[in-house]
């Protein structure tokens, strides 16, 4: 390795960042421009009577104004793109704008093209809509029920899917236990809140069939496709670019009917048009995560062996299948149930459910978080069944190091690990036994100090496409890189990944530079352009580093290859004889016969005295496609302290240690790690989204929706152990949901071990001021489940 | 988000303003900190606003005869750096200090605040505690209103559409008086779920004078009666929950997604006892 | 409806001519191409908007530009006229961004609150940043760079003190 591979250098992209002159998706202006604007539904579930736009398109400025009646013939819908097998997925028809129904209190009615945004936004006053009310059902579990209302003709009780999960056998294991315990848990339905909200903006050029796109994107190549799918254009004839993303949190992967139309608009009119979103638009309009009513269980011995985990899920869909959603509760969820536990016998079924809500997609940890989530809710409820330490407990059944490559009963297998070893760090940089003997004597003063340990190992670094293909995924999953080499020297990676703050122009430049051993000024990393770069599948799925990382790695050592047969020739050497030293390959014993990278990139490019049978030229692509995921693993801790009389919660320390394998750059994983976790603390105390019966949003503003603020935030204390993963020549591990995947638990786990002494055994997320005092005032009576 | 259209005109002067509040749904725009996202989300769409945020008639904090007089277009800022006040009503400062967030004190206005009378704000409450007075100004001339006149109900006040609430009067405390207010804020919006402003006065131990007033607890700020039973005590922990206690009593408390009314009953009795407690000690 | 205003933006006399109900955010990202000023909400609470209006920290999507007529107006742009600004120089070296949304705002309101509080506690910093939010960061290395930025500050005016 190089140098540069392990240092916290600063960040590349930083400078245009913190100057003002990066250009997001809204910042792109066209001339000509035309601005659009969409008319959203106000009921939950209707029939949608009459759409009259005769005012609005007579309204100054207006250019155009499209209806679902108007568009539905000429476009397709918006697509479900993974459609996984054997559930029996049903997915009916999104249209780009409602024509028949409405089924979310925010599906699109109507487009408003006009000359400004102002007129654009004026004109949606104008337009007449008569609704026939439906009624609304917003609980996965309730729109189950067989009564409830329906939203698609073609699925019955809203059930998408059925899907099952199996590993061992489950029914004997609890019905031979001698200890079981079992939790009802909703895991309320988030807001995602990247801070910069969606945007397109779209350009057609008639003479050349062109259409290029500018959105904001996680997965620009996913947004080509997609769109050529709704436009019925082929995909070499979009463009799409994805600029400066502000955020996204997994928010940005769908494919979205607003894009789409803007699209359709611009091919329409032939003039360029540009889409932002409000911010009480983008909580309506822009995908929700979680939204579980889970019931599971878990059963083992009486000394702490765990035998078997059961689970029955209602995971809402919201009122239509968005892109991934099937995948998340599903395979990123189900098949993660044994977490870094051995448990032999595992079960589930999870229910797919449509609800007149805002659909739900990937969030943050997508899946996995519930799943850690549910798994070690169970381990504390079993251990304090049994009166075991919970920390004990999960030593006790901890997959051990020497295991590895694991397989688990839902049939995956872990790359490595030595969860042990994370454990052990983060106990002793809190000090638990010390802290226990404090909480014990805060109780006594009438102190309420509680702990939660949390100790994980999730699925990332998407993954194999062979097993894309057979869990249904729309789509590959490796990623790639072309590496070019100017004639100056100066080298650029075209990246398949799209990285929106996770820092891979600076990482990715790190591992380029140290492979040709030139400073990291001579290095580039593009990214986000469909006609600059290969094809790749996004940046989601903390997949980024580990595959596309890799095949920035692998083209920049063919480059090197290529080099080094261009120095052998033009040294008149063997290439046996060369050896890579400070940035030159160099005659082994004759250090005056060199040829530097910067001589080789311009005789390379010149091409004047090629090698036989050589091209001219110094760029390689590669594709790198992974033989297994990646499975991160950790230890975190939180101490809490709980204030009885008002129920708020003051979080004491919160110690995360995580293994994503070597570092490429400590100081991005760091950053990583602090907001992933700060991510779920909102989960775990402060965040949820809140519809009304009828299906109106509560949360619908910042006013409401709990993002968290800087001053309701712990400081984190951080610290990682190493272990590579052999599937990925670079060793890596994902981070960026870590902290998202871990938190939630750690935080509630400590709260309720807080809470113990007042009879309170379960909480709901988030744990509220409020929600906390009404579980001790609960518990007082006697009350507590 | 983009407001209706409406015409906006820069008043010269306090006459000039007053004259354009003549004409109908004309609404008046100080620091615009509460009106500015109304208009956004198109829920109020006057036709006309009258600018005043910039008159220097209508700023400024002076000491009146044992008081103080703070013009309408003070910004929140100008109260926090306001060295009159930080001497003679400290209550101000310290609950000036968290009302929106550091951008919104540099524009927000007291008496834009006022006026809007946000059910959930901080300042109705320390209004009613110190007996604030305030000024109100039409085209037919001037009158004086006090605070605990002026709140209707949530978003509703004492103004006829064609006035102009000026300044805020504050008369002095009484001697040996101690202040504070205490709070819990709703974790997105961070407006009050309940905040409690006391106003404590001593004489040789015993209390002579006492204030308690409430906001976020329901539709509009309110003084609690119960405070009088401290007058004659000590002042001591006794007292005060037993004040604290009958401040609520009969209070029909709102009931949101973000506390329920009986957690916002509980927390309004915490804060009234922290508030109490906290004016006692310094009533010295 | 619309009128003729002049704002001094960055140091330079700006004139636009504005419907009444134009907000500043919009006629500094539409009008004046000032794009590093964000719009991430509709309620005035995530800061992502933030400029200095006459050296103050505001928020310009919940100011009407007629309101500010007249006025100077700094942005993210125009908040350094040579190099970086020790603010811009501390978000850079302690990682106080991802993104980078939130960050033009975050570093305008930083310089306000560092102006107003040359030698704020780490709680001081956390408070004053109640009017910004990020989703990226977790705010810690947020928190860190404007205590390094102050720390910058402080030594910088003692050195020009002694100078």
């Amino acid at each position: 390795m190089g140098t540069l591979f392990g240092s916290g250098i600063k960040r590349r992209e930083d400078p245009r960042l913190i100057t003002g002159h990066a250009t997001y998706t809204d910042d792109v202006k066209l001339p000509g421009l035309t601005y659009a604007a969409i008319l959203r539904s106000t009921y939950a579930h209707a029939r949608l009577k009459k759409v009259n736009v005769a005012r609005a398109k007579k309204a100054p400025g207006v250019v155009a104004v499209y209806t679902g009646a108007d568009v539905k013939e000429r476009v397709n819908p918006v697509p479900c793109a993974w459609n996984v097998p054997n559930c029996d997925l049903k997915t009916p028809p999104h249209p780009l704008l409602a024509h028949e129904k409405v089924r979310y209190a925010g599906d699109g009615i109507a487009m408003v093209v006009a000359e400004s945004r102002e007129e654009a936004r004026d004109a949606l006053d104008l337009i007449d809509v008569e609704y026939e009310p439906l009624p609304a059902v917003v609980d996965p579990e309730m729109a189950a029920q067989p009564k409830a209302p329906q939203l698609h003709a073609e699925v019955p009780s809203n059930v998408a899917f059925t899907w099952n999960v199996a590993g061992g056998d489950a029914d004997k294991a609890f019905a031979e236990a001698a200890v079981k315990v079992d939790l009802r848990i909703v895991q309320q339905r988030l807001q995602p809140t990247a801070m910069e909200p969606r945007a397109a903006v779209a350009s057609f050029n008639p003479g050349a069939g062109q259409l290029t796109l500018w959105v904001t994107s996680q997965n620009p190549h996913i947004h080509r496709f997609l769109c050529s799918v709704m436009l019925k254009v082929p995909e070499h004839r979009i463009r799409v670019i994805a600029p400066e993303v502000g955020g996204g949190f997994g928010s940005k992967i769908p494919a979205y009917a607003d894009e789409a139309l803007v699209c359709f608009a611009a091919m329409d009119l032939k003039r360029p048009v540009k889409w932002t979103e409000d911010r009480s638009e983008n909580y309506k309009a822009t995908i929700h995560g979680r939204d579980h009513v889970e019931y599971v269980e878990l059963c083992g011995t009486k000394d702490g062996a765990i035998t078997g985990l059961r689970a029955k899920v209602y995971a809402g869909l919201g009122g239509y299948a968005s892109t991934a959603a099937p995948g998340i509760p599903t395979i990123l969820h189900g098949l993660m149930y044994s977490g870094p536990y051995t448990i032999p016998n595992v079960k589930g079924t999870v229910y797919g459910v449509y609800t007149t809500t805002t659909p739900v997609d990937a969030y943050r940890g997508a899946g996995r978080p519930e799943a850690t989530y549910l798994l070690e809710r169970l381990v504390n409820l079993y251990a304090r069944k049994i009166g075991m330490d919970p920390v004990e407990l999960r030593r006790k059944n901890l997959i051990a190091k020497d295991k590895f490559p694991y397989t688990v009963a839902t049939g995956i297998t872990y790359d490595s690990g030595d969860y042990q070893a994370a454990l052990d760090k983060a106990l002793s940089i809190l000090d638990y036994q010390a802290f226990r003997a404090e909480q014990a004597k805060a109780r006594k003063q009438g102190r309420y100090l509680g702990v939660g340990v949390t100790t994980y190992c999730e699925i990332c670094g998407l993954g194999p496409s062979q097993v894309a293909g057979a869990v249904g995924f729309g789509g590959g999953l490796y990623d790639s890189a072309i590496v070019r080499v100017y004639p100056t020297g100066v080298v650029r990676a075209y990246i398949g990944g799209k990285p929106h703050g996770q820092g891979e122009e600076t990482t990715f430049a790190q591992i380029v530079a140290d492979e040709f051993g030139i400073p990291i000024e001579n290095v580039e990393i593009v990214a986000g352009d469909t006609e600059a770069t290969p094809q790749g599948w996004g940046t989601y799925g903390s997949r980024t580093t580990a595959v596309c990382g890799s095949a920035v790695k692998i083209a920049a050592q063919r480059v090197k290859e290529k080099a080094k047969k261009l120095a052998a020739h033009l040294l008149e050497a063997n290439e046996a004889d060369l050896e890579w030293r400070d940035g030159k390959f160099v005659v082994r014993g004759s250090p005056d016969q060199a040829k530097s990278f910067a001589d080789l990139a311009l005789m390379a490019n010149v091409a004047w005295n090629m090698p036989a049978g050589t091209e001219p030229g110094l760029e390689a692509t590669a594709f790198f496609d992974p033989s297994n995921f990646v499975f991160p693993f950790g230890a975190h801790i939180c101490t809490v302290e709980v204030v009885v009389e008002t129920g708020q919660v003051k979080i004491l320390r919160y110690i995360a240690v995580d293994d994503c394998g070597p570092q490429i750059n400590p100081m991005i994983v760091e950053g990583q790690v602090h907001g992933g976790v700060v991510q779920g603390v909102g989960e775990a105390l402060q965040e949820i989204a809140v519809y009304d019966e009828d299906g109106q949003l509560l949360t619908g503003t910042m006013m409401d929706y709990a993002v968290p603020k800087a001053s309701q935030m712990p400081k984190i204390e951080t610290a990682h152990t190493v272990t590579p993963t052999p599937v990925n020549p670079l060793g890596v591990k994902g981070i960026g949901e870590t902290g998202t995947i871990a938190s939630p638990p750690t935080v509630v786990n400590a709260v309720l071990d807080a809470l113990a002494p007042l009879g309170v055994v379960h909480l709901d997320k988030p744990l509220t001021p409020a929600r906390v005092w009404a579980a001790i005032q609960n518990g007082k009576k006697g009350g507590a489940r | 988000m983009i407001p209706a259209a409406f015409e906006y005109t820069r008043a010269r002067s306090v006459a000039d303003a007053l004259k354009a509040l003549g004409a109908r749904n004309t609404k008046v725009l100080c620091g615009g900190q509460s009106l500015i996202p109304l208009l956004r989300f198109r829920l109020a769409e006057p036709k006309r606003l009258v600018g005043i945020g910039h008159l220097s008639q209508l700023k400024g904090i002076t000491r009146t005869k044992g008081g103080v007089r703070i013009g309408a277009a003070t910004t929140y800022r100008e109260l926090l750096e306001s060295k009159v006040l930080q001497s003679d009503f400290p209550l101000i400062g310290e609950v000036t200090a968290h009302i929106g967030d550091l951008q919104v004190r540099n524009v927000g206005t007291i008496g834009g605040g006022l006026a809007h009378a946000d059910p959930a704000a901080d300042m109705p409450a320390v209004m009613l505690a110190l007996d604030a007075k305030f000024q109100l100004q039409s085209a037919k001339g001037k009158r004086t209103v006090a605070a605990r006149e002026f709140f209707r109900g949530p978003f509703s006040t004492a103004m006829k559409p064609t006035e102009l609430l000026t300044e805020i009067q504050l008369p002095a405390l009484p001697a040996n008086a101690g202040t504070a207010y205490a709070d819990f804020e709703q974790l997105a919006s961070g407006y009050a779920l309940v905040g409690a402003a006391a106003v404590v006065a001593r004489s040789q131990g015993s209390v002579t004078q006492a204030t308690l007033a409430f906001t976020g607890l329901s539709d509009t700020p309110f003084l609690a009666k119960s405070a009088g039973e401290l007058i004659g005590t000590k002042g001591d922990a006794q007292a005060i929950t037993r004040v604290a206690e009958g401040a609520v009593e009969g209070v029909e408390a709102n009931d949101d997604i973000h506390a329920s009314s009986a957690y916002r009953l509980h927390l309004a009795k915490v804060a009234a006892r922290r508030a109490l407690t906290e004016a006692v000690e310094r009533a010295k | 409806m619309k009128q003729s205003i002049t704002l001094t933006v960055n140091g330079t006399d700006r004139a636009v001519n504005v419907e009444s109900r134009a907000l500043l955010a919009y006629v500094l990202r539409d009008q004046l191409d000032l794009t590093g000023t964000h719009v991430g909400c509709d309620t005035s609470q995530c800061g992502a908007c933030t400029v200095l209006l006459d050296g103050h920290a505001v928020k310009s999507c919940t100011l009407l530009a007629v309101q500010v007529e007249g006025r100077a107006i700094t942005t993210i742009e125009g908040l350094s006229a040579d190099g970086l600004h020790p603010v811009q120089q501390a978000f850079w070296e302690k990682h106080g961004l991802q993104c980078g949304f939130c960050t033009p705002g975050m570093i305008l309101t930083a310089v306000d609150l560092l102006s107003q509080n040359p030698d704020p506690s780490e709680a001081e910093i956390r408070h004053g940043l109640e009017g910004n939010y990020c989703r990226c960061t977790g705010y810690q290395n947020i928190v860190a760079a404007i205590g390094a930025a102050a720390a910058a500050l402080r030594s910088g005016k003692r050195a020009g003190a002694a100078a």
